[in-house]
């Protein structure tokens, strides 16, 4: 294929060809090109279909607020849904095909939906799928599903990297337009740190798709030489291919670099993009302005597009978007186009403009006070029909036509702090309000100073104003001579009679959408744009929104800033999921904790789990072991029988020391510490202040002034919070110190009859029942003569001990620990025989203490010391937590051996209904217990404590189990704690 | 946003854990005849204000600091911040 | 003596990636020291001794053999060669009596020294820590993939030395290497 309209010398570069295929046929552009500008120099118009009519459209614009031309670019992993060809860098080997067809791009099967469009208009879907309810999942819902939305997914994973980064400045700049280049000049040169951000990748805004000149050289020309120069300055960081998506509180802005999207393959390591957060002192908005198109009869058809569009891929891209256009226009400046493209030899048949003054041209025809009232061409445009003044009719010979409708300020950044814009009479439009985002100011176009020579003074006037309030001394300099045309518009919304006049070309609202949401009585904008979609498209309304509230104006009998407009909201442009999800991805979704065995895990073939951000051992297979049961039973077994170690690294230790040190224990458990003797561990319950259980653990006292206090693994974070929350901002003076120590230490449970014996082969000191007794603690040492902490604790109620060495050593630590046990047969156990060991001595875990108990659900009413004050201790006696039938923590046995007891059932009485009103309990942990022979549960029952031995059911509707089984004493294994103290 | 820190100046609002109202530094005498509607009122009541709130923010990736800052509800405006330990002494709390 | 043989997180591994290097600096001997109520005076004037000034919020102290870093108010991390110094706590104790109180912390963390001239770009992509600005000495608790860490700013050009959490020492080091990849 040949570039057929390629025209003359734009800014792409002719001795750069780029093949690339869209549909799969072959077509070529040149560097510098996008997507849609290579493919209306090969003469394709027609680039997608409409979302709900499936429409034959074109590009409407040259930029990102494109509503229409959206393609699938690149295959396979990398495939990338509604992408705006108008954006799209051109690149060699770019593969594109259109979306949102059943068929061909041509003849596209669902298009029968615009020939049905009387029943498909604003609100057809609520007032058609109403009823009958069960249509709704399985008839109306799969149609639709299949017909709506746009591109599709690949459903494979992305293969490229998305970075997150941080950037900090002075000055923000967003926009590259003469207003953003201009302020630039004037920051950088100040000294300050600057940062340019322009969505183009090529920063000039429209001096690159104009043709005026600044001072003596064109303003693309001026702008390459700007860029040029601020790229020399160390101080400014340009960052071309970036769009600031969002202003968010404080001066912190969201950005997404688009940094490999023009490639076809990001480089080895190299991220596809990047979203940086940055903290900018003060932020000048110079985003500039988005020409709306003009209401008419079948405005939508391929080769209609905006005037400033036209002209862009003109003057920038050297293509003229065909041979013979039109324009439409309200305004003076849609008759630039008209000129520009005059001079480039392409045929103007017609400038129809709706002013009856409108100017005159020498060079072509100008149909003053005239309209464009409908057009013709089925998958592009072939005729434009126009009323003259005197109301005759008039038929254009045109395969493309500009729309221009006037221009909007790009005010989105102003208003993502609920910020309101004002309307501006002189130039028909809303223009930043007053109330900015704090540290904005706004130049330029996006002020609706129009022109280039505004933009040059306000972009310096403002950045100037700004860097003086941070303490620089800029000096703004002369500006040269430009253009300063003043704006020349009479508002004209829509042609009056006209019903399939597209207004938001992506959503396919019309002109009539919006009258029929008036007639039915959606009167309030945030109404109409719900319930007609207008401006929820992709594109976010950025060229429809307007008309919409114009026609809503008229149709209410009020001005357009009494309608107002809707919110508008980040992101600005359309985002990718995979840049919002930076490196998070994956594996590495989030940061993994290992714990001191880890690698010496790995070489038992542990199996590993997820626990928190933690990898524990689950268990510990042994060959020949076909199911996890046979693992874990055996590592009970093992323990109970000899000695078994497991990593308890990860539970929370925070080191507390200071002076008040036991007083401050006294405040955060509900039980005393005071007394606790130097060498002695107890067991604390920590309440929330409402009474109800936060965490459980131990506090070993070390010294008089010292405790080691354990955590949950899963509340190490928060009850450390907690800490730091009573000791400075309710006992401010107490002397307390605190830090975490959680990974500083590797501790081991060492449990089972023979423990000691074990231990006694690597403690250095004497550790006999009488020198180290149940619950003692110590500072020690290990073989022969490291540092290390010993607590005769136990979870598992065993004869146990908790070892602790410095981290470093804990390698060493539980190799020399298997070494020294192989005479016991010593078995490393994992979380799931901790569990049930803990399951069969009864004691509280996370599934416990769930957030709902109390220290008197758990049976440790007692505890609750009320010679003090302690968090939580008033609350807890409140009526509501101690009624007589309250919840008690119980052990549950199935009668007949064999039967199930799953976790989350619920405890029925042995006889009448089944249902909420009749439920007495419910089982918060159940395991296999080795031990008994038969599966054993935890759980809380109404007036558990006088339950023991009653029969019940267990009913879980759930997974359809309904077991009979016996209320039994918590501690299945040595109620009287005699293995523990051995 | 941005919590101007006393100690560490501006850092990110993401660094910091939000608790609430800092109503909860006056934690109620558990001694009071009145001490069960105390701490009913001190655990449950809270006040909603449309503008200026003074609240506790934890700087859980930063210092450890207990901060009480005054956020305007409305526009996110922070217009005080200070240590909560100063704060807690200064409205009398000790040990 | 013990026979037990300790091991850094990552066996002192060292890349070079680009202008970057990164490496596991496992010879750093770590132990928190906070001033105990009314201690703050005497604390400070040991710590200035040790190590020739006491550090302020935000800074730290590099000094030999022992350096420091302010972790919140009065309390301070100081660093030493763990050669030499394996027992800092103890030593440290011993130094200050009851006017801190003193917790080992070697341990808990991994020290990662990153070198190059991509330095500020490479950091840009892991946190919002200012490195570009920061000056030697300025220090800043910040997260580079979601886990609290230090960033020194070392005297050294282009240097900072970063201590994360030792658990997630394998995360850690993966996300500096990436980073350092992004702008190699």
């Amino acid at each position: 294929m040949t570039q057929i309209n390629r025209i003359t010398n734009g800014q792409t570069n002719p001795d750069q060809r780029l093949e690339f295929t869209f549909d799969g046929k072959t077509f070529y552009g040149q560097g510098g090109d996008t997507l849609a500008s290579a493919l209306l120099a090969n003469g394709q118009r027609l680039m997608g279909r409409s979302f709900k009519y499936h429409r034959p459209r074109g590009p409407l614009t040259a930029g990102s607020e494109e509503p229409n031309a959206l393609v699938e670019l690149r295959t396979g992993g990398r495939q990338e849904p509604n992408t705006r060809a108008t954006t799209a860098e051109l690149y060699d080997g770019l593969t594109a095909r259109s979306q949102n067809r059943l068929g061909s791009l041509k003849f596209d099967l669902l298009s029968i939906n615009d020939r049905l469009s009387n029943f498909l208009t604003a609100g057809f879907y609520y007032k058609t799928f109403m009823w009958p309810a069960a249509f709704w999942e399985k008839l109306y819902e799969p149609i639709i599903r299949h017909a709506a939305g746009l591109g599709s997914l690949s459903k494979i994973d992305d293969p490229d990297l998305y970075d997150k980064g941080f950037l900090h400045c002075d000055q923000l700049i967003i926009g590259a337009g003469p207003a953003g280049l201009s302020a630039a000049l004037v920051a950088g040169r100040s000294g300050a740190q600057v940062i340019l951000a322009d969505e183009d990748f090529r920063m000039g805004g429209r001096l690159n798709s104009e043709t005026f000149a600044i001072g003596d050289q064109s303003g693309a020309d001026w702008a390459t030489a700007t860029v040029a120069e601020l790229a020399t300055m160390p101080n400014v960081r340009l960052l071309p291919r970036t769009t600031v998506i969002g202003a968010f509180d404080h001066g912190i802005f969201s950005a997404v670099e688009r940094v490999s999207d023009h490639l076809a393959v990001p480089a080895t390591g190299k991220p596809r993009q990047i979203l940086w957060r940055i903290y900018a002192k003060s932020s000048l908005l110079c985003a500039g302005a988005t020409e709306r198109p003009i209401g008419f009869e079948n405005n939508d058809r391929p080769g209609i597009m905006l005037a400033s569009a036209m002209r862009t891929y003109g003057n920038r891209f050297g293509v003229a978007a065909d041979k013979r256009v039109a324009i439409f226009t309200n305004n003076d400046d849609g008759h630039r186009t008209a000129a520009d493209l005059h001079a480039k030899g392409v045929k103007i048949a017609a400038v129809v403009d709706t002013r009856p003054d409108a100017p005159r041209s020498g060079d072509y025809e100008v149909l003053a006070g005239a309209q464009v009232i409908d057009t013709k061409g089925r998958l592009g445009l072939t005729f434009a029909e126009v009323r003259e003044a005197d109301g005759s009719a008039r038929t254009l010979e045109v395969g493309a036509l500009g729309m221009s409708g006037g221009w909007n300020p790009n005010v989105h950044m102003t208003c993502h702090q609920r910020g309101c814009p004002v309307w501006n009479d002189t130039i028909a439009a809303f223009a930043p309000g007053k109330n900015l985002p704090v540290g904005m100011a706004v130049a330029g176009a996006a002020t609706g100073a129009f022109s280039t020579a505004a933009a040059l003074s306000t972009g310096a006037k403002a950045a100037a104003a700004q860097l003086r309030h941070l303490g620089f001394q800029p000096k703004p300099p002369r500006q040269p001579k430009t253009e300063d045309t003043p704006t020349n518009v009479t508002p004209f919304w829509y042609v009056q009679g006209c019903n399939r006049a597209w207004l938001d070309q992506q959503n396919d609202v019309t002109v009539k959408d919006v009258k029929l949401a008036h007639q039915e009585g959606f009167r309030s904008v945030e109404h109409l744009k719900r319930y007609t979609t207008l401006g929820m498209a992709t594109d976010q309304g950025k060229t429809s929104n307007m008309g919409g509230l114009a026609i809503m104006a008229e149709l209410a009998g009020k001005s357009i800033p009494d309608v107002g407009t809707t919110i508008f909201r980040p992101p600005y442009t359309p985002t990718s999921m995979g840049v919002l999800a930076g490196r998070s991805v994956g594996r590495d979704f989030h940061p993994t904790r290992l714990t001191p065995t880890h690698k010496w895990a790995e070489e038992q073939d542990a199996v590993f789990v997820e626990v928190g951000n933690w990898l524990r051992a689950q268990w510990f297979p042994k060959s020949g072991e076909t199911h996890w049961r046979e693992s874990v039973d055996r590592e009970v077994i093992a323990t109970r029988n000899s000695v078994g170690v497991c990593d308890v690294t990860t539970l929370g230790k925070v080191d507390v020391q200071g002076a008040d040190a036991a007083d401050f224990l006294n405040k955060i458990y509900c039980n005393g510490f005071a007394k606790l003797a130097v060498g002695k561990v107890r067991y604390g319950l920590m309440l929330r202040e409402d009474g109800i259980a936060m965490d459980d653990g131990t506090a070993a006292r070390m010294a008089e002034d010292h405790f080691v206090v354990t955590t949950t693994t899963a509340n190490a974070l928060p009850v450390y919070r907690h800490m730091e929350f009573v000791r400075q901002c309710l006992y401010p003076d107490m002397d307390v110190q605190l830090i975490s120590t959680t990974e500083a230490w590797a501790q081991y449970a060492v449990a089972g009859p023979n423990s000691r014996k074990l231990l006694e082969k690597i403690v250095d000191q004497d550790i006999s029942n009488d020198a180290f007794p149940f619950m003692a603690c110590a500072d020690i040492t290990v073989c022969g003569g490291l540092r290390a902490r010993l607590f005769r604790i136990s979870f598992s109620g065993e004869l146990a001990y908790e070892i602790a060495v410095p981290t470093a050593y804990g390698d060493a630590l539980i190799r020399r620990i298997m070494d020294a046990g192989a005479e016991f047969d010593v078995t490393p156990y994992g979380t799931e025989a901790l569990g049930v060991m803990r399951i069969e001595k009864g004691h509280a875990a996370g599934n416990e203490l769930n957030g709902t108990t109390t220290a008197q659900n758990l049976g440790m009413g007692r505890m609750v010391s009320k010679k003090k004050d302690s968090i939580g201790s008033t609350l807890s006696e409140r009526e509501g937590l101690n009624r007589p039938n309250d919840l008690r923590q119980i052990g549950i046995k199935p009668v007949n051996p064999a039967d199930p007891v799953p976790a989350g059932g619920h405890l029925m009485n042995a006889t009448g209904p089944v249902d909420a009103a009749h439920d007495q309990g419910y089982v918060t942990s159940a395991a296999y217990s080795p031990s008994l022979g038969h599966m054993i549960a935890l759980g809380f029952l109404k007036d558990g404590a006088n339950q023991i031995g009653k029969r019940m059911r267990l009913v879980s509707p759930l997974t359809g189990v309904e077991t009979e089984i016996e209320i039994a004493s918590a501690h299945f294994i040595d109620p009287e704690g005699n293995r523990l103290r051995a | 946003m941005i919590i101007n820190h006393p100690l560490l100046g501006p850092r990110d609002a993401s660094e910091f854990t939000y608790l609430g109202d800092a109503k909860l530094i006056d934690r109620p005498d558990w001694q009071s005849d009145t001490a069960a509607q105390d701490f009913y009122e001190y655990g449950y009541l809270r006040t909603n204000p449309a503008g200026e709130h003074r609240e506790l923010w934890f700087h859980e990736a930063g210092d450890r600091s207990w901060l009480v800052v005054t956020r305007n509800t409305l526009t996110h405006e922070i217009s005080a911040v200070e240590m909560a330990r100063d704060v807690a002494r200064a409205q009398g709390r000790s040990k | 003596m013990h026979d037990l043989k300790p091991i850094s997180a990552l066996g002192g591994v060292s890349d070079t990636i680009g202008t970057m290097t990164i490496t596991e600096n496992s010879g750093v001997a770590l132990a928190s020291v906070a001033a105990r109520m009314g201690g703050e005076v005497a604390t400070k004037k040991a710590l200035k001794k040790l190590l020739g000034d006491v550090p302020g919020p935000g800074r730290s102290q590099q000094h030999d053999p022992e350096s420091g870093f302010w972790m919140g108010p009065d309390q301070w991390m100081i660093g030493a060669p763990m050669d030499t110094h394996e027992l800092l706590a103890d030593q440290l104790k011993t130094l200050l009596g009851d006017a801190a109180s003193v917790t080992e912390q070697s341990g808990a963390w991994v020290v990662f020294d990153v070198v190059g001239a991509a330095l500020p770009d490479m950091m840009e992509r892991l946190c919002a820590a200012p490195v570009r600005t920061m000056v030697a000495g300025d220090t800043q608790r910040t997260v580079i993939h979601h886990l609290s860490c230090f960033v020194i700013r070392q005297n050294g050009a282009d240097h900072v030395r970063i201590l994360g959490p030792r658990a997630s020492a394998g995360s850690l080091h993966h996300a500096l290497n990436g980073a350092a990849h992004s702008v190699a």
